[in-house]
Formats: structure tokens, sequence, C-alpha cells
């Protein structure tokens, strides 16, 4: 199935097993989703839950922690990252708070989906990749499925947590077709993995370009290098061993990140390995992040300022010829 | 029967008018005595001081049963007392010790209690509102009949938050009672200053909710008002909004050199001082005489000494135990 449908699907078993589910954001219900995510939810299940806010980021994301806090278990969608910013306040202030804040009386069991990132030309308001600046937020888990299973898998696995958990699904997979095991235990959320195997260099990235580092390691491979590829799964927390394992390894790695570079959740990615692998490198690590604009409209512009695979497959070879 | 007599008459029996002016005193004293505590620099950070604003909190809180939600704003010390949160564990709050109704996570902004549905103090303006109409979505999702109130300012209303949550609350038909308590002041901006429309009431109107205005100075009025705008939410009518007119009499905040309004402006408030003006009408009513008065401060001076020393006697938080309570589960 694809990846569209599989996270329908984890929404549609949630809905039918446990009544304290319930989906809130806009266009989820008559429209089905703006991305058609919850296509024929509305009709199985009515709108009592599956219900259509208005443009009202930071009240319905609010009414989702406020709903959460009294025992119910909301999936609440956020239509692009860039809308989310709407609703900063409820989540940063609130819902990442609310435990500690309280001395540990109140949890805040809350799914936020948030569809992310660029590549089909909505230009500078719908098209970023701010899933790192909720990595940096503590009191939140950040999973970016990269995969049909892990889209399916990792909601309902999120939906068992007793805090909030945001997941951010790259738009450009929705499309993706991919194994889904329905009757697989509850997913890991809480390790990466390693996608592909390799021995030279370790490519890390997550969610949306997790297609793109697969293509880079696979020209990589024509040319001799072997690149392991692993897929983060999680921002937050962050799976650190299988990073620093992985390096121990090949001795070497780049880092494939859609955020702008400064600042980025690559320039994380790179500190850890700095902090605790420095003596097992071969060479500094490498970071392909998408350029410091505002995402352009046109086709060309927008291509030009997103990672590519070219640059992938060049930062690999570059530290091996260089230090191979 | 003359018109004045008939005003005179007592709308309330003598055992309810005493609990109110003991739950307003008891917040006067508490917050009197957090003032004193934060110059001898036992409470740090930020103190918004309730004085003044008595009548709103303990009004108001009687409306709602133990049942009932409560969120309130970083100016919730009455919003604690009157809703039965013991002194001892706020002010050990404020002092920062592990005994306090946050553990110290929160301090003078952030008072919680789960037991009483107590829901927390909120310092940013307005951000408490979305929360409210969740916990009433929840109630109304699982067929519930408990209803949500809302304590928050007049400088909430310029939030968009303010708007998007009594919309939605609205629009869902869900079961809070919003009171904006309207001391006239955003911090130091005066409500003409940062409102087109000043009658806060009248704003409900645009979203289809009930609303009303009462005087917040006036506890019974208070009381009478909140009493009816729950049993509209009870009734199933939908949301309400209750503005409670009001003044607080001392700065924003500790911080607060209070240069934007005037002496005289404070003075012509501090005679309609809500503890003094019901004071007043229970000696005319018969209801209160001296020793009763004595006997009451005594009791809350009492309570008051007693929160203070629990507080000072408390322990901090174990350091190692930082990092406990910022999730549940923490990946392996």
């Amino acid at each position: 199935m694809t990846y569209r449908e599989a996270a329908r699907a984890a929404m549609r078993k949630a809905l039918r097993e446990d009544p304290r589910v319930f989906l809130m954001g806009e266009d989820v219900g008559g429209y089905g989703g703006a991305f058609a995510v919850s296509l024929g939810l509305l009709q199985e299940f009515g709108p009592e839950r599956i219900r259509d806010a208005p443009l009202s980021e930071s009240a319905f994301v609010g009414a989702g922690i406020g709903a959460a806090l009294a025992g119910m278990r909301p999936i609440v969608e956020i239509m692009t990252v860039n809308f989310s910013m709407l609703a900063m306040d409820q989540i940063l202030n609130n819902a990442a708070a609310l435990r500690h804040m309280s001395g540990g009386q109140f949890n805040v069991p809350l799914v936020v989906r948030v569809a992310t990132g660029g590549g089909r030309q909505m230009a500078a308001q719908h098209s970023h990749s701010l899933e790192g600046w909720y990595a940096h937020i503590p009191g939140i888990k950040v999973l970016t499925p990269a995969t049909a299973a892990d889209a399916y898998g990792m909601l309902l696995a999120a939906l068992r947590e007793s805090d909030p958990v945001f997941i951010f699904e790259h738009a450009t997979l929705y499309p993706l077709e991919g194994e889904v095991n329905e009757a697989a235990p509850l997913a890991d959320i809480t390790h990466a993995s390693v996608t592909r195997q390799g021995k030279d260099v370790t490519l890390i990235t997550y969610g949306g370009t997790l297609g793109k580092t697969m293509q880079a390691a696979g020209r990589l491979a024509e040319e001799g290098i072997e690149a392991e590829v692993i897929d983060l799964r999680s921002l937050r927390p962050l799976d650190s061993p299988t990073i620093l394992a992985s390096v121990a390894r090949t001795h070497r790695a780049v880092v494939i990140d859609e955020g702008w570079r400064t600042g980025s959740f690559s320039a994380e990615v790179s500190a850890q390995i700095m902090e605790n692998a420095f003596d097992d490198l071969d060479a500094p690590v490498a970071r392909v992040c998408s350029a410091e604009v505002p995402m352009p409209y046109a086709k060309h512009l927008e291509t030009a300022a997103l990672p590519k695979v070219e640059e992938i497959v060049d930062a690999a070879r570059g530290m091996i010829s260089r230090h191979g | 029967m003359s018109a004045t007599t008939l005003s005179q008459r007592p709308p309330v029996d003598r055992e309810h008018a005493l609990f109110l002016l003991r739950e307003m005193l008891r917040i006067r004293r508490f917050e009197e005595k957090a003032a004193e505590m934060y110059s001898l620099q036992r409470i740090h950070g930020f103190l918004h001081l309730y004085i003044g604003e008595e009548a709103t909190g303990v009004g108001a809180m009687q409306a709602f049963s133990p049942d009932d939600a409560i969120v309130a704003t970083y100016r919730e010390h009455g919003h604690a007392l009157a809703r039965g949160i013991p002194a001892r564990v706020l002010m050990a709050e404020m002092f920062g010790k592990v005994t306090g109704c946050s553990h110290g996570h929160g301090g003078s902004m952030h008072f919680f209690d789960k037991s009483r549905r107590f829901y927390g103090g909120y310092a940013i303006v307005g951000g408490g509102l979305p929360i409210a109409v969740g916990l009433a979505l929840a109630e109304k999702m699982q067929n519930g009949s408990r209803i949500t109130a809302c304590y928050f300012g007049d400088g909430a209303v310029a939030e968009g938050e303010f708007h998007e949550s009594l919309n939605l609350a609205a629009l869902w038909k869900l079961p809070v009672v919003f009171l904006c308590e309207n001391n006239l002041y955003a911090m130091g901006t005066a409500l003409a200053r940062h409102q087109a429309q000043t009658d806060i009431s009248r704003k409900a109107g645009s979203y289809g909710l009930a609303s009303n205005a009462v005087d917040g100075m006036d506890v019974l009025a208070v009381e009478a008002a909140a009493r009816q705008a729950a049993q509209s939410v009870r009734s199933g009518n939908g949301p309400f909004l209750l503005e409670l007119r009001t003044y607080r009499f001392r700065a924003h905040s500790m911080a607060d050199p209070d240069l934007y309004r005037t002496k005289a402006e404070i003075e012509e408030w501090r005679k309609r001082d809500p503890i003094l003006l019901f004071q007043s009408r229970l000696r005319e009513w018969g209801f209160l005489a001296e020793a009763d008065l004595d006997h009451i401060e005594a009791e809350i001076s009492a309570e008051i000494d007693d929160a203070v020393q629990f507080a000072e006697d408390s322990l901090p938080e174990p350091v190692e135990d930082l990092l406990k309570d910022v999730q549940g589960r923490i990946a392996s």
C-alpha cells in the first residue's frame, strides 16, 4: 500500500479499537484531508470523531492538549509544518511543558501529524522542513517515518505514548508504495534503522531524503564505494548509539537533512559524532542540506535549493578520495 | 414594605455570607504574606498579586462543583485558594520546595492540582483558553456532565487564542464558562489603549455566545451571575462569556513601578474594596460582629503562618530528579 494508505490504515485501526481516539484538523473530514490521508474516515466514523476544525491552529492544537489531559487520545493533523507556527505557543509552552511544570501530575498523550518538506513547487509558505526545530524541545517526541511501514507502525505506537508525539510526514512520500504488515507487533519508535549496510562511509538521514540517500548509495556502489545508510526514524529521542557504532566501522559520515544548514538537525548529529567518535573519524563530518533561502516556486530553483543526489555522492566520494 | 427595605433584605444566609468573606480574606492575607516573603527573598521570579480582585475569584468559584475543571492564569493564587488547594502547598510552591503543589517546578505562575481538577496557571496570556476548550470537548465526547471554568484577564482578549477559542467552543457547543477578569490593564496598557471595543462582554455576540457583565467588586453579584452562567452551560446551551469588572490594587507584579495609572485612580477604586464593601453590608444585615471578624482573622492568620512554616521547613527537590518529570517513559 502507499504511505498515504498506511497512515490512513493506522488511523482506522486506532479509531476502531480505541473509543478515546479521534482525528481533528483542517479539512480532515468532508474534504478527506489536504493530502487525502483521512479520505473516507468521516463516512466510517462520523463527524464527532473525524472533526473538521476551523482555521484556528492554536485553538485546535490546544483543544487537543486539553482533550488529552482529560483522557482522550486525540490525533491532530496540521496541514503543513509552516502552518504549525500558528500553534507554536500551545506546542512549546503547554504540550511540551505541562508534565514537568505540574510536577508530574499531568501528562499529554497527544499525537500530532504534520506534513512537511519541499519538492512540489509549493513555494515559501508550504515547503519547509522544520522538524529539526521541534527536535529541540524537551517534553515531546519527534518521529519522521520514511516508509509506508513506518507511517503505519509509528502512528499506532505513538498513540500508546503518555506524552506528545509529533509525526512529520514528508509530503512527497504520500504516493510511495511499500510493504506494510498490519499484523506486526507494535513498532519500535526509539531506534534508527540501518537501511543499507556498507563499510566505507555512513550516510545519515531521515524522512523525505531517505530516497535520495539510497539513490546516492546505489551510485556510490557503482564506483566501488560501499555506503551504509541510516534512517534516523526518530529525531527526539535520537538513537546516537546506532550512529556511533556505524561511524566506528566506516570512519566517515555524511548527514543529509532537508532543513536549512545553519542550526539544522544535521548540526546536532554532526556535533554528537564529533563529541563521541572524534577518534574514529578519518575525515570531517560532511553535511548536505537545503540552501539558505525561502523555498522558491520555479522548479529549477526549488531543485537547486533542495539536497540533491549528486551532492550526497560528491560529499561521500570527496572524503574517501581525500582520506582513503 | 418599602423599596429600601427590599433591597436591604439579605440575599444570602449568614453562614454562606461569612464563608465568602472568609475566603476573600484568606486570599487577601495570603497575598500580603506572599509580598512580604518576596521582600524577604523567600519567593523569587515573578509574583502577581490578586489583591483587589478577590470577589471575582471567590464569587465565581461558588458556581462550580469539585467535579468541574478549572483553568486559570498566572495571577492564580486566588483561584487556587478558592478551589480549596491548601495554602501551605501554594506557599511551598513559591518557596520552590518539593512539597509545593507543582513540586517547585512552576512557582507562583504555575499552580496545578490534579486531585482538584485545577488544570493550572498559564503564563502566556490567552494560552489557557484552548486547553479549556479541549477539556470541555473531551467531556462532551465522553457524554459527561461536568463543565469547565476558564479564568483569564482583559489582556487575553487581544490574543488570537481568545477569538479562536470562543468560536470553537460556540461552534461545537462545548460546556465552558469563560470568565474574563477585567481589571482594566493588560500589564500596564489600559483597556481603552488596546481595545477598540472596550465592552468585552459584547465580543461574545460575534461568536454566538451568551454573555453577561457584572460588577466584579460585589461578591454576591459575581456569584449570582456565575451561577446563572454555569446553569446555562450545564443546560446544554453551549459556552458562556462572563465579564467580571474589577481592579487590582497592587502593581502588575512585584517588578512593576506602576507608572501608568494615577494614585487618585487607585484610591478611587480602593473605596470599592470588595472585602470592605462586603463587610459593611454584612454589618448592615447584622451578620458580622467585631468578635466574628477577629475570630476569622485569627484563624486565617494561623493558617498562613502555618503555610509559611511548612514552606520554610520543606525540602527542595533533589537535584538528581531534575529530568524526572520531562517525559513519562524515557526511551532506553
